[in-house]
């Protein structure tokens, strides 16, 4: 270091080339100024080529009309809508499967990895043969065979009729529907006040057992609250229920809410798949706790369940979020396979818009970059919860 | 998976976008003798190799046609099969001297693709096909259906499009693979299959448990003109391939069939019979060919009508009705410039 500052004699120079310090910072401009020109190239060539051609660049058709429509989604659509609107209409499909996709993977994981561990010879027997039966067979085919299940079923005139205006059949689950009135909102907010409420509670119950040694069954106490609260706000308000019921008119049933088969079979195929691999990660965290922690908390009359839940899963944890964060990311780049089986995700709708304005750049690259942001933000909310449940050093 | 093939047309049309072949197409086909036509992978009744890899289709019978104009002998041709996405760079790069592979002849691929479309031998458009036993007559009638569509070039906009422009309303199932897609309407899954009518028929025919099943619909709601292609730059290609089809059109105009050309070129009084046959002479000289030209592919190959029966229509398994591919004398568009 004390080298580098006289610079100016050649003898210095030399000294500098052979200085450590100064190597490592020159191989690093290197590697990024190599990395930038290379970055540099590729977006110059592409823009050059494409406009050398005539191409259409740039993202104005965004906001053209799509022209094209799209099987279901959240939002209001039409094929007088934008492109915008339409890749919109991707994004929240796409959100949509991945979300309860990952609460079904971590519901059935933890339920088949624990049951791997299980003392029941058969139940253990059976939780092997689901991972290792689902994980090794390729994704791709098991959501052939999910959308063969579902689309197997009988037709929308021969559905099975479940009784109370639940209908199954090939074009999907019918369910009938509360219709949304405006008078609903107060019990809305009660709802959503019962839902803070809870955590008050569990709060509060916690903190009351380490003071006293008292439990309380929060988690019982405020599902009920979230559930009867709001209901009686309803009965109160005086508000209207009205509800509309599937009807078989025409080709298929009109009314009600439906669960397509296509979204049914991505979301069966996707959480099934993946739970397959969280058993193993649940599993492996388990055993990471040592059995010691389980003697000692069974010693104190703990029950097993309790024991499970309170002494060997918080610890277990700490090993499965890392691994756990990668399942989660997997599951939701994942669901970009639903192009096979037709439920109209962000690439099923992006490869449309593409095909239909040419501009494959912008369309891959806005693809890109909302699985990227999506991705993101759900490995950062991860990275925080583990940060939370890891082992805090005292 | 679809982007990135994109991305591959792109840059291969890229490389390809002037072409380097030495002289003119016709020297070079008659040199080496015989006809390297591009035709499609496999669909049936428009180019399809049987069991023994000879081809056969309605599309095959174009090349075929113009390998009995250029040689006198309709076998004098060489296929190479090709995918969407190689058909135009493999006219365009000179490995194929005629491209009859059910391409849609639209304006930029006749200017900027660098292509010159001769004929158009199917005119095709986007059709509905449904289960018999829904007892649909027409596609108006299929408001609230389900569709089952392939993504890709315009058949979902075309769609949308027609529910829109007759109010009324739908619901896609948008499968990327062919075969999951007809499975899926086998199914039951979707009220209606929409995609090309010739395609319908041929999925129809070979796909579906019992074609009888299921009925296509009158209305065609896109128009796909189907047409045969030679690259730029050589006209006398170009009139050889574009008369060898209209040859075909105007024997059936004429009522000249692989049966009765010789007793025809024989004893008609027609003089358009006698110009086309050969009979009396200036048009092969035009051309640069021999003046029993139309003779030889009415004879190997036939004329129009009997092509088309034999290949997509009665004759075939697809059964499709000649429609806007009849004669214009018999209300459809199939009409050929005098031969004079």
């Amino acid at each position: 270091m004390s080298g580098m500052g006289k610079s100016a004699k050649p003898a210095s120079v030399r000294a500098l080339l052979y200085s450590a310090r100064f190597r490592g910072v020159l191989y690093q401009v290197l590697v990024v100024g190599g990395v930038v020109a290379l970055g540099w190239y590729l977006v110059h060539n592409t823009l050059a080529n494409l406009a050398a051609r005539g191409i259409a660049t740039g993202l104005g058709f965004l906001g053209q009309e799509s022209g094209f429509d799209i099987g279901e989604g959240m939002i209001p659509y039409s094929a007088a809508d934008t492109y915008a609107r339409a890749l919109l209409v991707g994004v929240l499909n796409t959100l949509k499967v991945a979300v309860l996709g990952i609460i079904l993977a971590s519901l059935i994981g933890l339920t088949v990895g624990v049951a791997r561990l299980s003392r029941n010879w058969l139940i253990a027997r059976l939780a092997t043969l689901y991972v290792e039966g689902v994980r090794n067979v390729p994704l791709l085919l098991q959501l052939f065979v999910w959308y063969g299940i579902v689309t197997a079923l009988p037709v929308p005139r021969q559905a099975i009729d479940v009784g109370l205006g639940v209908f199954l059949s090939n074009r999907g689950l019918k369910l009938p529907a509360p219709v949304w009135h405006e008078s609903y909102w107060p019990a809305m907010v009660v709802l959503a006040l019962a839902f803070v409420g809870l955590f008050v509670l569990r709060r509060w119950a916690v903190d009351r057992m380490n003071r006293t040694g008292h439990p309380f069954p929060w988690l019982s106490t405020g599902l009920a609250a979230m559930v009867l609260l709001p209901l009686l706000t309803l009965t109160v308000t005086g508000a209207p229920v009205e509800w509309s019921v599937p009807e078989l008119r025409g080709f298929n049933f009109q009314g009600g809410v439906d669960l397509s088969p296509e979204f049914a079979a991505l979301l069966a195929g996707l959480s099934v798949y993946t739970a397959s691999f969280i058993a193993e990660i649940v599993r492996s965290g388990i055993l990471a706790v040592p059995h010691g922690q389980t003697e000692a908390a069974l010693s104190l009359g703990l029950s097993r369940a309790k024991t499970l839940r309170l002494v060997v899963l918080p610890q277990a944890l700490r090993v499965i979020v890392p691994p756990l964060t990668s399942q989660y990311l997997n599951l939701l780049k994942n669901s970009s396979l639903a192009v096979a089986i037709g439920y109209p995700d962000l690439v099923s709708v992006a490869n449309t818009a593409i095909n239909q304005t040419g501009q494959a750049v912008e369309g891959v690259a806005l693809t890109m970059a909302v699985y990227l942001v999506v991705s993101l933000a759900l490995s950062l909310l991860m990275n925080w919860y583990n940060s939370k449940v890891a082992l805090v050093t005292r | 998976m679809k982007s990135l093939k994109a991305f591959t047309v792109a840059a291969v049309l890229a490389v390809a976008a002037s072409p380097a072949y030495a002289g003119p197409t016709f020297d070079a086909v008659k040199a080496k003798g015989f006809v390297q036509c591009g035709v499609n992978l496999g669909l049936y009744g428009f180019s399809a190799p049987d069991d023994k890899g000879n081809w056969s289709g309605l599309d095959v019978d174009a090349c075929r046609a113009v390998a009995a104009a250029m040689f006198g002998d309709s076998t004098k041709v060489k296929y190479s099969p090709l995918s969407a996405q190689q058909r135009l760079p493999a006219l365009q790069s000179g490995e194929i001297d005629l491209l009859a592979r059910n391409t849609t002849w639209t304006l930029s691929r006749d200017t900027a693709n660098g292509l010159n479309f001769t004929v158009v031998n199917y005119y095709d458009g986007q059709g509905f096909m449904v289960p018999t036993k829904l007892g649909v007559k027409s596609a108006k009638e299929l408001n609230g259906a389900t569709v089952c569509v392939l993504p890709g070039t315009t058949t979902e906009q075309n769609l949308a499009d027609w529910f829109r422009a007759n109010k009324l309303t739908y619901k896609p199932v948008v499968i990327e693979k062919n075969e999951e897609l007809a499975a899926a309407f086998i199914a039951g899954r979707c009220d209606v299959y929409t995609s090309d009518a010739s395609q319908l028929a041929a999925i129809r025919a070979n796909e579906m448990p019992n074609p009888a099943d299921y009925v296509i619909l009158p209305e065609l709601i896109s128009k796909e003109p189907l047409g045969v292609a030679v690259r730029h730059g050589d006209d006398q290609w170009m009139d050889v391939v574009r008369w060898s089809i209209y040859a075909m059109i105007a024997a059936e105009e004429k009522g000249v069939t692989m049966g009765n050309v010789d007793q025809m070129a024989a004893s008609s009084p027609d003089p358009e019979v006698k110009r086309l046959l050969g009979v009396t002479a200036g048009n092969g000289k035009a051309l640069g060919l021999d003046e029993a030209w139309a003779k030889a592919i009415i004879k190997q190959v036939g004329n129009y009508g009997e092509s088309f029966e034999r290949n997509v229509g009665q004759g075939s398994k697809l059964k499709i009705a000649r429609g806007q591919n009849a004669l214009y004398s018999h209300g459809g568009l199939m009409y050929s410039p005098p031969f004079k």
